[in-house]
């Protein structure tokens, strides 16, 4: 039998003795490009299927909250920088390998469509802020032009928000050196989880039946694709190489076992697709309960991907030291 | 391209950390960093162990992860050769050429908050001098050179002695080579 007994002489913070250099920053930004993602796409969709009367809220109000939610989500990515002067230099170069690079410049294309998706729902969505926009040099003309071309806009928003969508997970996957988020099923498990979001801030805000109920049944569709996609990334994982086995421990009896399934799965997505199954069926109604438990799901995607992703590593020295060792040598 | 490596005999390797002291010095390092690092592995069953020094540093890979993941292009080759630098004009500070790296052997660079390494010290191989530590290895174990240049000393010794590189398997072609 052949034993291993590493000791190293690195203490490097942040990398030493797991990767700690993504904090809270990092997951709250995924999670609201996500959710940006989502709003932008329900949006779009209610004005190309022309639901004006089924779904006003989506229809003319909902469009605001892509930029309020993608402008927080900005600044925590910007906090998180940690030579914040050096932020432009985002924007000097393309780096076509670097999904950051792509990232960076999705959003440069994202934000231009944004304002014009929000300004053409301004005058039936929120007449006072209109109000305001109109006494701005060019503002009525904005709103003019914005309202025009809406639908072309909404063409154009539905690829790009799943692009925004999609980036969020791939901006994660395609780091080979961290074993948990080297799987391709991130990038659509990210834009399934933003399009739920999106359905349960949908739920909030609406106050037509007929709205919600869509929402229901959009949402318990897209967590019921969620849960299937996790499931096949723990089995994607289960069944991989070594470093795959190891980072798959933490979720089926290691460290992560209580706060992936007892903190995420149960109640961001089991609890929430049952309420949501019993209010179609109008058993219960529980729709707001079931859409901030949707929400704190989201996060918690974003937040224990993160985490587990740092500690998963190809060159665990922490792991690979095993005490019991020096134990026996005593005895 | 020049494709330069490290070649270290572990076999003569006593752990003493003159490297990682040497490279403090040279580099400015900041207290609480390190650019190198020495591990010392044990295997085997009690009385029969095998303990291997090893002075590990950035592989200056051939293909180096951290150079593909970043966004503005700090992480990049020197000249036309294999070694990977970050220019800190360029830094961002996004970290994600830390958690690109499989040998997580880049640092932050405190206060300034750009991201550090291992530079292979190009600024003495650009005068025909070794890295820092190389030079002050006292077993003389550690061995600089060009890897491409079938007479140079660390391709010899890769013709003619046992040797590994770490975690090959992921692919990224580390340039640091063991003697075994």
């Amino acid at each position: 039998m052949v034993e291993e007994l590493l000791v190293t002489a690195r203490h490097n913070p942040k990398v030493d003795p797991s990767l700690a250099i993504w904090s809270w920053e990092i997951p709250v930004y995924l999670f609201l490009g996500g959710l940006t993602a989502g709003i932008m796409c329900f949006a779009a969709y209610a004005v190309l299927a022309r639901k004006s009367d089924e779904m006003p809220f989506t229809h003319d109000r909902f469009a605001l909250w892509a930029p309020v939610a993608l402008s927080i989500g900005m600044t925590a990515l910007f906090l998180d920088l940690e030579y914040k002067l050096h932020v432009f230099r985002f924007y000097t170069s393309f780096e076509p390998a670097s999904p950051m690079s792509w990232g960076a410049w999705i959003l440069i294309l994202v934000y231009p469509l944004m304002i014009l998706q929000t300004l053409s729902t301004l005058r039936r969505g929120y007449p006072a802020l209109a109000g305001w926009v109109e006494k701005l040099p060019l503002g009525t003309r904005a709103l003019d032009l914005s309202e025009n071309a809406r639908r072309p806009v909404a063409v154009m928003v539905i690829p790009l928000a799943v692009a925004l969508g999609v980036y969020t997970g791939v901006l994660l996957s395609a780091f080979s050196a961290r074993p948990f988020w080297n799987t391709g099923l991130l990038g659509p498990l990210f834009l399934v989880s933003g399009l739920s979001s999106a359905g349960a801030l949908a739920l909030i805000g609406s106050r037509l039946d007929c709205e919600k109920h869509f929402f229901t049944r959009a949402d318990v569709t897209l967590i019921g694709i969620e849960l299937t996609l996790i499931a096949m990334l723990v089995i994607n994982l289960s069944t991989g190489a070594a470093q795959q086995l190891e980072t798959v421990n933490m979720v089926l009896g290691g460290d992560y076992t209580v706060p992936f399934w007892l903190w995420f799965v149960l109640p961001g997505l089991l609890i929430p697709i049952v309420l949501e199954i019993f209010e179609m069926r109008g058993i219960c109604r529980f729709s707001m309960v079931a859409s901030f438990l949707v929400l704190y799901g989201g996060f918690m995607l974003r937040y224990l991907t993160v985490e587990m992703g740092q500690v998963s590593t190809w060159t665990d020295y922490a792991v690979q030291f095993d005490p019991q060792l020096l134990l026996r040598l005593t005895h | 391209m020049i494709n330069y490596a490290m070649v270290i005999d572990t076999t003569a390797c006593i752990g003493c950390g003159d490297c990682v002291v040497a490279c403090k010095n040279e580099n400015q390092v900041p207290a609480g960093l390190n650019r190198d690092w020495v591990v010392e592995e044990t295997r085997g069953e009690y009385p029969h162990l095998h303990t291997e020094f090893r002075s590990e540093r950035c592989n200056h890979c051939g293909h180096a992860t951290c150079v593909t993941n970043c966004p503005t292009g700090a992480s990049h080759y020197w000249k036309d050769t294999n070694i990977v630098l970050v220019a800190a004009e360029k830094c961002t500070g996004c970290k994600a050429c830390i958690a690109a790296c499989p040998y997580d052997a880049r640092l932050i660079m405190h206060p300034q908050g750009y991201i550090d390494k291992c530079t292979f010290c190009h600024h003495r191989v650009d005068q025909g001098m070794d890295p820092a530590c190389v030079s002050a290895c006292p077993t003389g174990c550690m061995y600089f050179g060009i890897l491409n240049d079938p007479d140079s000393q660390v391709s010899r010794l890769l013709r003619t002695r046992r040797h590994k590189t770490l975690l090959p398997e992921t692919g990224n072609i580390p340039n640091v080579y063991y003697l075994v």
